[in-house]
């Protein structure tokens, strides 16, 4: 498969980076890892007339940590996030969640801020985002702005973004010190976008849940945040009623497709299990 | 659209040519350099029999732009045998211990072998087969491929101790 023929850029900072974007606007495409644009550009399914590269960007290739306070650069890979261990020992639920995307190979080059940015409902890293409620940094020749994650998904391929615009950070606040996380995926085979995923931030306070935060992956064309499932378990025993509750209300705001991952009624009673198998396994990882 | 001016390191050469900037590396590899040792399987970065090293980190090259890759160093399964020829102890381990048949997956399991020891000299058996996970091979049922990167394993580790 051979894609479209392109005229290729490789600029160096993100200045030079958004000044061809308000050259080119939607004649250009901007490529991070491309491991998912360019399966795209094989199939035709995206056919642009420039390539804009922007790999070399130095101040965008970074994890930087201060105290709670993460910002990840929106070049680091997978791999690389994987590999930080301030960024774990803060926050291991996104080393749990990269270990989980497609293969070695994948995680050298497919960026962070890739799989957040395209919008594609497989992709893991969205819900985590949500869970963490992060917020994205746009940058354009306009200026920057700051989008939730909650806020920046709005249908499949569909997002916040503009053409004009790089989501060059991601921003969030670690939660607490002795939080428990886990991202339950139920996947085909390993490396396989999930059937149904489900991410769970949780803290407690003896057995009473203080605080609940739930993403859903794959079973909407949206990464989904499970607001009312979260907010069911605050000041609840974690117990088999208040699992079932807030399953069976995250399984309420799913719409999933139904494609060779299985039918609607599959994805959404797995989704339900995801949750229930997620919040268990978090409440372990509490210290 | 024109052409543009690549230059990179391939298996330790430095590489010019004028190519496409749709030219994926792979195509770039077999066509234009002649190494036809990495292979096309599935062309949609599921099977990993284009795996490549990039600058000391495997990656398959036929979801990469010839562009993307210029500048950096390019080892490929033709890079692998020592200076003299003789087969690297990956490829000697895989033809003692049955690590192929057909033989199509054998240069990206043996590139992403390569680099796996490199990064885990002493793998477990579950860390050799999550570390080959983006690698598929259709004949073997990976039993033999694992036994072999585990023999591989053995004998560079004695091999180093020796030096």
């Amino acid at each position: 498969m051979i894609p479209g023929s392109f005229d290729y850029h490789r600029p160096q900072s993100v200045s030079e980076a958004l000044a061809m974007l308000a050259d080119m606007g939607d004649e250009a495409i901007i490529v991070a890892g491309g491991h998912s644009l360019i399966p795209m550009m094989k199939l035709r399914m995206a056919i642009p007339e420039n390539l804009i590269d922007i790999q070399d960007i130095a101040d965008i290739q970074n994890i930087s940590i201060s105290g709670l306070d993460v910002v990840i650069g929106a070049m680091v890979t997978q791999a690389e996030l994987i590999a930080s261990e301030p960024l774990n020992a803060l926050c291991p639920l996104l080393r749990e969640t990269a270990l989980q995307i497609a293969d070695p190979q994948i995680r050298n080059v497919g960026t962070v801020g890739g799989n957040v940015a395209n919008g594609d409902p497989g992709n893991d890293m969205p819900a985590i985002m949500q869970v963490l409620d992060a917020t994205f940094v746009l940058q354009s020749n306009e200026g920057t702005r700051e989008v939730k994650a909650r806020d920046y998904y709005e249908a499949a391929y569909f997002t916040a973004r503009t053409d004009l615009e790089i989501l060059t950070s991601i921003k969030f606040t670690a939660p607490p010190a002795g939080h428990g996380s886990c991202y339950m995926k139920q996947k085909r085979k390993i490396g396989d976008y999930a059937t149904a995923a489900a991410a769970v931030v949780l803290t407690m306070d003896g057995d009473i849940v203080t605080s609940a935060s739930i993403g859903l992956t794959n079973v909407s064309d949206t990464p989904l945040y499970a607001a009312q499932a979260s907010s069911l378990l605050v000041g609840k025993k974690l117990d088999e009623a208040s699992i079932k509750a807030a399953s069976t209300a995250a399984k309420a705001i799913t719409d999933p497709a139904e494609d060779s991952r299985g039918p609607k009624e599959f994805r959404t009673h797995l989704t339900g299990v995801m949750v229930d198998r997620a919040l268990r396994q978090s409440a372990k990882t509490i210290r | 659209m024109s052409k543009m001016h690549v230059k990179m390191t391939v298996n330790g050469k430095e590489v010019e040519a004028l190519a496409e900037p749709r030219t994926l590396l792979i195509h770039f590899l077999r066509e234009n350099q002649q190494l036809t040792g990495s292979h096309i399987g599935c062309d949609t970065g599921h099977c990993g029999a284009c795996t490549v090293d990039i600058d000391g980190k495997s990656v398959k090259s036929c979801m990469t732009f010839v562009g993307q890759t210029a500048g950096k160093s390019v080892t490929t399964i033709e890079g692998i045998a020592n200076p003299d020829g003789s087969l690297h102890v990956l490829q000697e381990s895989f033809k003692e211990h049955h690590g192929l048949q057909c033989g199509f997956c054998t240069p990206g399991m043996i590139t992403r072998a390569y680099r796996l020891l490199q990064e885990n000299p002493s793998p477990t058996e579950e860390e050799i087969r999550y570390g080959i996970s983006g690698n598929l091979c259709r004949c073997t049922g990976y039993q033999n491929i694992v036994k072999s990167i585990q023999a591989a394993a053995e004998t560079l580790k004695i091999q180093e101790a020796a030096e």
